[in-house]
């Protein structure tokens, strides 16, 4: 019962966040003299609009949960991983190849595209991971490097000969055999022509990593770690071991979600002008969730529908950065709820 | 000792009256009344889990009670929060310190109220008003020194003059002898003893009965967040004291049995080892411990006690030796291979290596074990076996309150986190036990008990390993003593024969025997 109580308390102040976050969006709208209830009339429109839009914002938003839940795992183990974001990017990569180049049964080359971004985030990850564990280097330097890396490295790709489309700025197409859409009825039905099976991944992907967290001995050991490595190293547990496991399976679920963008939606990547920032937004879908995982699902569908809505701001006049506006104040009060929280309770009644 | 009293009992500087304090259906002050008169020094005993420091977090102003009135020099107020209650003349020291490490004993004292001379801080003045205060209150302090470099007992005067630099009169101590050296504790105690002299009341809270009987003038007594009442000291005995606090008659001679010790279980060897500034502090330690039988290894602090233990429980790295368990070497293995080979701890530092404070009172209770069945299988935990098992433990163990199994242990009070360590260790039952101050923080009846348990094991034909500033302690419990000095074992008795005395010249290098 107490339980609940605090989550009940966690919900509200993530909704007051929110509140705050679209206040403060509204406020800057209004001195930049567009009209906020017109820019958020649009918003919700463009969201809610059709059934159409509203699928389009999950699509959108299955990447993100990905992404969120890779950042979400890391915080429990006490890690940072600001390095999604590289993860992200060689996960879509090597599905991305992948599917380009394999030409197999769609039985066999989905898997294999999606495993083997998985493991690509892992080992992305794990770079950084060893080198904090054998060489005490801080991760976020390794990990922001190495978010460069993967830029520059998938830039190089896509400008291979083989891989580039003639006369444009990216890949082929992937092959039929590698996507994972929907059956064409439900593409339809739904006027989504990218609907995908990765939502249906990204709700079992949670469900699994709430599982290893919370009902695992894996779980165990890690949010020991995370909580208290010291004490985790005295029971026996190999902290250095925990964290790169952590890594890894953070790394895998970064991957992953660049898998689902490249074959669920994009079918090709282009060539970056800058960093696409879905590893940073999975952050922020972490945040927001309370580095929960099943919240990591809402939050992470709840940035997915900003994104998309946003992308139609512009036919009334309002910059889409307004977004970035309030998902950052959003971010910035939860963080103050935390310690609001801990004073709160401090004090008592 | 000096039991001058220096109490007026016609000034009433505090008075709590009927002070309620609940967190949610938990009442952990129920009604609760105190006077404290100028001068005076107040105790406040209480079994672990009492309420005393939720008292004290109320009168400091961390807590708003749920009902209850304070009254301060005579005058009805309502505590807003620390710095009101400084504003009262009301200072606090916790019992886990607050210094600011890299800083001076200067800076750490004047942090928040520096003097200042246009925008620069005043340090010159600063640091003359801390030379005045500390030479007042006959406190050693050295004002340039930084907090990592001093020891316990002087950051503990460093805490108590950041109170004092603040205009305090009544000082509230929250178990500061608890990680004291016998020694630092006489100290203290002088000090306590100039503040009253200068007008000042001090509410001490500790378990140790001796100290209430050496220095306060008045006890209170609380038993589960309800009052019990207040006595006069020099009117009443430790017997007197611990009986009231606990509901029953409290044993303090421990009930041993007559035993054989049998064949070595640890085995160590010419142990060499460094500190955490890389000096050698153990240098060529020796020492073994048998079958049915407690060692206890008394030292004064700082002569490679803690090192050791590392060492043997495998959290740090010794230079060279050699450390046997059951004829097996576990010299510099993982602290995993060193628990497989049948050691079991329980660690100096309770917050640091004992628990993990977030994780919850069932999760802590199977810290080695949670891979293992019937907690786990297949590498799926089994929570039902976990909560099962710590209910067990809870209950056996008088771990409280009742119920705590799915709290996180960082909300029990410090006598009970202790109590979970203790109850997950001894439970372990390996052929060896590591006791580090195992009573430290504990009320008298749960260092019965502990006692007790720690007695069962030898009985049970257990080999113990006890480490303790507590000299009483290590004499009502060993059967052998090894001093430890200047990193090496410098002499033996027989616990039966030690005596306080020649023990002490031992522990100072004095006398070599054995
Ligand atoms: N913030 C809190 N939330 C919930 N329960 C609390 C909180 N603080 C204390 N308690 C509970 O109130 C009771 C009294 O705790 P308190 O820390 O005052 O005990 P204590 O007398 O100081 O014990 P000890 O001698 O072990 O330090 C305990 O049962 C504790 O679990
Ligand atoms: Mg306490």
């Amino acid at each position: 019962m107490v339980k609940k109580k605090i989550l009940d308390n966690n919900a509200l102040y993530t909704i007051i966040a929110i509140l705050i976050g679209f206040v403060a969006g509204a406020i800057v709208l209004a001195l930049a003299g567009i009209n906020p209830a017109t820019t958020y009339g649009k918003l919700f429109d463009s969201i809610f609009g059709q059934t159409k839009y509203l699928v389009y914002s999950v699509v959108y938003g299955v990447p993100l949960i990905f992404a969120g839940l890779g950042v979400a795992f890391s915080f429990r183990t006490g890690v940072f991983n600001i390095g999604a974001e590289g993860q992200f990017v060689v996960g879509a990569l090597v599905s991305c190849v992948l599917g380009i180049k394999l030409d197999l049964p769609a039985v066999i080359h989905v898997p294999l595209c999606i495993l083997a971004a998985a493991a690509a985030g892992a080992l992305w990850s794990m770079i950084a991971g060893v080198m904090k564990v054998k060489r005490g280097i801080n991760e976020v330097l390794s990990f922001i490097m190495l978010n460069w890396i993967a830029f520059y490295l998938s830039n190089y790709v896509v400008n291979l000969k083989g891989i580039k489309a003639d006369g444009k700025e990216a890949t082929v197409d992937i092959l039929e055999s590698a996507r994972i859409l929907f059956p064409k009825e439900i593409l339809t039905a739904t006027g989504c022509k990218s609907f995908n099976y990765g939502i249906i991944l990204a709700v079992a992907a949670a469900i699994a990593i709430w599982f290893i967290i919370n009902k695992t001995t894996l779980g165990y050991e890690l949010r020991s770690v995370g909580f208290n490595r010291f004490a985790a190293t005295y029971g026996g547990i190999n902290a250095n071991a925990a964290i790169l496991k952590a890594m890894a399976i953070s790394g895998a679920m970064a991957g992953l979600g660049g898998a689902m963008q490249i074959l669920g939606n994009q079918m090709r990547i282009a060539q970056f002008a800058s960093q696409e920032g879905y590893g940073f937004q999975g952050i922020t879908v972490a945040l927001i969730a309370g580095s929960n995982p099943i919240g990591c699902i809402i939050s992470g569908l709840f940035y997915g529908a900003m994104k998309y809505g946003g992308q139609k701001l512009s036919l009334v006049g309002a910059p889409k950065e307004v977004l970035d506006i309030i998902m950052g104040t959003i971010v910035i009060f939860i963080a103050l709820s935390h310690i609001l929280k801990k004073l709160l309770s401090g004090r008592g009644k | 000792m000096d039991r001058t009293s220096h109490a007026d009992m016609s000034q009433v500087a505090i008075e709590m009256r009927e002070i309620v304090k609940k967190f949610g259906d938990f009442t952990a002050n129920d009604h609760i009344n105190l006077k404290v008169h100028r001068g005076e020094v107040h105790a406040i005993l209480g079994e672990n889990g009492a309420g005393k420091s939720t008292l004290m977090n109320v009168l400091y102003g961390l807590y708003r009670p749920t009902s209850g009135e304070i009254y301060v020099n005579g005058k009805k107020e309502e505590i807003r929060d620390p710095s009101h209650a400084i504003e009262l003349g009301i200072g606090m020291v916790h019992q886990h310190f607050m210094l600011v490490q890299p800083f001076s004993v200067t800076e750490n004292i004047i942090l928040g109220m520096e003097p200042v001379k246009g925008i620069r801080v005043d340090m010159k003045t600063a640091r003359a008003k801390v030379e005045e205060l500390s030479k007042r209150y006959n406190m050693q302090v050295d004002p340039d020194a930084h907090i990592e470099d001093i020891s316990v007992g002087m950051q503990q005067r460093v805490e108590i003059l950041k109170v004092l630099y603040r205009g305090a009169d009544i000082l509230i101590l929250d178990e500061p002898t608890a990680s004291l050296t016998p020694q630092e504790i006489q100290e203290l105690i002088e000090i306590i003893h100039h503040l009253t002299a200068d007008g000042k009341s001090v509410i001490l809270i500790t378990h140790k009965l001796k100290e209430i009987k050496a220095c306060a003038d008045c006890c209170t007594i609380i038993r589960q967040g309800k009052y019990i009442g207040t006595v006069n000291v020099p009117e009443v005995t430790e017997q007197d004291l611990a009986s009231m606090m606990v509901g029953r008659n409290v044993e303090f001679k421990v009930q041993k049995k007559q035993l054989e010790p049998g064949e070595v279980v640890l085995d160590v060897k010419d142990i060499h080892g460094k500190d955490y500034r890389g000096v050698e502090i153990l240098k060529g330690l020796s020492l073994n411990v048998r079958r049915g039988e407690i060692v206890g290894l008394a030292g004064v602090d700082g002569n490679g006690q803690s090192e050791l233990v590392e060492i043997l429980t495998g959290l740090r790295k010794g230079e060279s030796g050699s450390v046997k368990m059951n004829g097996k070497e576990i010299f510099n293995k993982t602290p995993k291979e060193i628990f497989d080979s049948g050691v079991t701890s329980i660690p100096e530092d309770r917050q640091k290596h004992g628990l993990v404070l977030d994780f919850t009172v069932a999760e802590n209770l199977i810290l080695q074990n949670y891979k293992k069945p019937p907690f786990a299988e297949k590498g799926i935990l089994k929570k039902k076996k976990i909560t099962g098992h710590a209910i067990e433990l809870i209950g056996s163990f008088d771990i409280r309150p009742e119920g705590c199994e799915i709290r996180p242990a960082g909300t029990l009070s410090g006598g009970n986190q202790q109590k979970v360590i203790i109850a997950r260790e001894i439970t372990n039952d390996s052929d060896l036990l590591i006791a580090v101050n195992p009573t430290r923080g504990l009320d008298v009846g749960a260092i019965e008990f502990v006692h007790r348990y720690i007695v069962e094991q030898r009985n049970k034909n257990k080999a113990v390993l006890l480490v303790s500033f507590e000299l009483d302690e290590i004499m009502s419990l060993s059967d052998r003593i090894e001093v430890i000095f200047d990193g090496k074992i410098s002499g033996s008795v027989k616990g039966s024969e030690a005596d306080e005395n020649e023990l002490g010249l031992m522990m100072a290098g004095g006398v070599q025997h054995g």
